[in-house]
C-alpha cells in the first residue's frame, strides 16, 4: 500500500500549525504570561521556543519523513527496542482525542446560547450546574447529559468524514477551511477586544515586564512547558504528519514557520483574551475576574464579558466559541489521524476500516465526559496526561534519540531538502538542553504530585484516572509493540 | 456602575508586545518569503 502524500507544501504546514494551534493557545498561554513575568516572561517563552520548540520539531518532522512511518513505525524503524516509545505517545493522544472532543462539543453548545446569551449573568452557575450538572466526586456520574452527547456526536461526525477522506481529501482540505476561518475571526475579536474601553488596563497587565521574574527558574520551566505543550510535540502527531510529505520536501524552513506562527497566534490570543478582561474590570471599577485561564476562562469568563459589551453581544459570543470549535477540530483531527496511522501501519489494515473502529471505540468512550462527573474526570485525566505523559515521553524521545541514536543521520537527511540548514546548536540544544529542562520539569512533576495530590480529588480518583492511565498506558504500549508487524520492517543503519 | 480611570500603555508594555509581535509574525513572514524564493508553497 503506497503511503499517502500532502497535495501542496501550504496544505502541510497549514495542517502542521492547525495542530498547534489549539484551546491552550486561547487560554493557557495568555495566563502563564501574565502569571509569570508579563511582558518578561516573552524572553524565556522564545527562548523555549528557539532552543526546544523549533529543535525538537526539525528532529520529529525529519524522522518521520525519512522513515515515513507514524510514531511506532519510525521508532521500531530506528531500533525495535523503542516501538514501545511510539505506542505511549498514540496511547496518549488516544486518550486526549477522548476527551478533547467533549470541550469542542461543549463550544458548539455555547455557539447556540450565544444567540441569546441564555447563560444569563451567573455564568459560572449556569456552565458547572445548568449546563454540566455538575456533581461532587468523578465517580458520582448522574448520568449522561443529552445536549452535550447530541454535540459531541458532531464532532465525532465531522471528524470521521476527514478521517475517512484520507490525507490529502480530507485532512488537507479541513485545515485549508479552518485555519483562515480561525485567523480572520481572530483578527476580527482582536480589532473589537482592544477598541473596548479598559482593554489598554488588560493589556498592561499583560505586557508590563516584571524583569525580576527571569531569575526565577520557574519561569523558565513554565515557558519551556508552555512551549512544549502549545506544538503538539512528543505525541507522535508531527512524527506522523512529516511522514506524509513527498521524498523532496523542506524539514527545517517547515518547522521555523509553524514554531513562529503557532506563537504568533498565542500572542494575538493573549492580546484579544486580556483585551476583553480589561474591560471586564473597567466595567466592574477595577476588579480582576475571578477565572483567567482554562475552560472557566472560555465558558464562563467570557461569557460574563459578552454580556456586557455595549453592543455586537451575540456577534462577539458566536464568533468566539466558532474559533474554540475551528481551533479545537483542527487539533482533534490531528490527534485522531496520529492513532489511526499507527494501527494502519502495524496491522496493514485499510484507511476506512480503522477509522470506522477508531470513531466508533473512542466515540464510545468520551460518553463518560459527558456526564454530571464529566468536567473532574476531564481535569484529572488532563493533568496527569500533561504532566506525566507528555513530559515523561517527551524526556525519554530526546534522551534516546540524543544519545543514543546518530543525530547527524538526521541532518544528513533533511540537509539537502530543507530551504536551510541547521548548525551545531540544534545537536546541543536536543542533547543537552532540552533533555535538562524536561528532566528538572519532569521531577518537579513527579514530587509535586507525590507531596501533594492533585485538586481535592480522593486518592482512589487519583489511582484510577490519573496514575492508573498512566501506568496503563505504558503497559498497554509494551505489550503492542511485542506483536509481529504485518509487513516488514525498513530498519534504519 | 463604578468606572475605573483609562490606563494609557507604559512604554515597556508596549515594547515586549511590539517585541513579541515582530519576533513571531515577522520571524514567520521571512521563513515564508524564503519558502517561495526557494520554491512553491
Amino acid at each position: 500500500m503506497k503511503r499517502e502524500q500532502w497535495g501542496s507544501r501550504s496544505g502541510f504546514i497549514l495542517s502542521a500549525v492547525g495542530s498547534a494551534i489549539g484551546l491552550g493557545n486561547i487560554w493557557r498561554f495568555p495566563y502563564m504570561a501574565y502569571d509569570n513575568g508579563g511582558g518578561a516572561f516573552l524572553i524565556p517563552y522564545f527562548f523555549a521556543l528557539l532552543t526546544a520548540g523549533i529543535p525538537i520539531l526539525i528532529l520529529e518532522f525529519g524522522i518521520g519523513h525519512k522513515m515515513k512511518g507514524s510514531a511506532p513505525l519510525t521508532f521500531a524503524s530506528l531500533n525495535k527496542r523503542w516501538e514501545w516509545l511510539g505506542w505511549w505517545q498514540l496511547a496518549i493522544s488516544f486518550v486526549i482525542s477522548v476527551y478533547y472532543v467533549v470541550i469542542i462539543g461543549w463550544a458548539f453548545n455555547y455557539i447556540w446560547f450565544s444567540l441569546s446569551q441564555s447563560w444569563g449573568a451567573d455564568t459560572i452557575a449556569f456552565f458547572t450546574e445548568n449546563f454540566l450538572g455538575l456533581t461532587g466526586s468523578p465517580f458520582d456520574f448522574d448520568g449522561i447529559r443529552a445536549p452535550i452527547v447530541f454535540t459531541v456526536l458532531i464532532v465525532w461526525t465531522i471528524n470521521f468524514i476527514v478521517l475517512y477522506s484520507g490525507v490529502k481529501k480530507g485532512i488537507e482540505v479541513s485545515n485549508k477551511i479552518f485555519m483562515p476561518i480561525l485567523i480572520i475571526i481572530l483578527l476580527i475579536l482582536l480589532i473589537r477586544s482592544v477598541t473596548l474601553p479598559g482593554a489598554s488596563k488588560g493589556l498592561e497587565l499583560l505586557f508590563k515586564p516584571d524583569f525580576s521574574r527571569i531569575l526565577d527558574a520557574g519561569v523558565w520551566v513554565a515557558a519551556y512547558g508552555q512551549i512544549f505543550f502549545s506544538l503538539s510535540i512528543a505525541f507522535g502527531i508531527m512524527i506522523c504528519y512529516s511522514s506524509y510529505l513527498p521524498d523532496k520536501s523542506d524539514i527545517v524552513n517547515n518547522a521555523f514557520i509553524t514554531g513562529f506562527l503557532n506563537c504568533g497566534f498565542s500572542l494575538l490570543s493573549g492580546i484579544t483574551v486580556f483585551g476583553i478582561i480589561g474591560f471586564m474590570m473597567h466595567q466592574s471599577g477595577g476588579e480582576l475576574p475571578a477565572k483567567l485561564s482554562g475552560v472557566f476562562l472560555a465558558f464562563a469568563t467570557l461569557p460574563e464579558a459578552v454580556n456586557q459589551l455595549p453592543f455586537m453581544q451575540t456577534f462577539v459570543g458566536v464568533l468566539f466559541f466558532i474559533s474554540i470549535v475551528c481551533a479545537g477540530m483542527s487539533s482533534e483531527i490531528s490527534i485522531s489521524e496520529t492513532v489511526v496511522s499507527g494501527i494502519m501501519d502495524k496491522f496493514n489494515l485499510s484507511r476506512k476500516k480503522v477509522v470506522t473502529g477508531y470513531c466508533l471505540t473512542a466515540g464510545l468512550l468520551s460518553l463518560i465526559f459527558t456526564t454530571g462527573s464529566g468536567l473532574l474526570i476531564l481535569d484529572i485525566v488532563d493533568h496527569f496526561i500533561n504532566n506525566f505523559n507528555i513530559v515523561f515521553a517527551g524526556l525519554i524521545e530526546v534522551i534516546l534519540l540524543g544519545w543514543f541514536f546518530n543525530l547527524n543521520s538526521v541532518k544528513d537527511h533533511i540537509h539537502p531538502i530543507s530551504d536551510f540548514n541547521v548548525g551545531a546548536w540544534w545537536n546541543f540544544c536536543i542533547k543537552i538542553l532540552t533533555p535538562i529542562v524536561l528532566g528538572i520539569t519532569a521531577v518537579q512533576n513527579f514530587i509535586g504530585d507525590i507531596k501533594t495530590p492533585y485538586g481535592d480529588y480522593s486518592f482512589a480518583a487519583l489511582a484510577g484516572l490519573g496514575w492508573g492511565v498512566w501506568v496503563s498506558a505504558i503497559v498497554l504500549s509494551l505489550i503492542l509493540s511485542l506483536i509481529k508487524w504485518k509487513k516488514p520492517l525498513k530498519i534504519d543503519h | 456602575m463604578p468606572e475605573e480611570k483609562e490606563v494609557i500603555l507604559t512604554f515597556g508594555a508596549i515594547l515586549m508586545m511590539m517585541f513579541g509581535i515582530s519576533l513571531t509574525w515577522g520571524g514567520a513572514s521571512v521563513c515564508i518569503a524564503i519558502a517561495i524564493k526557494k520554491r512553491n508553497i
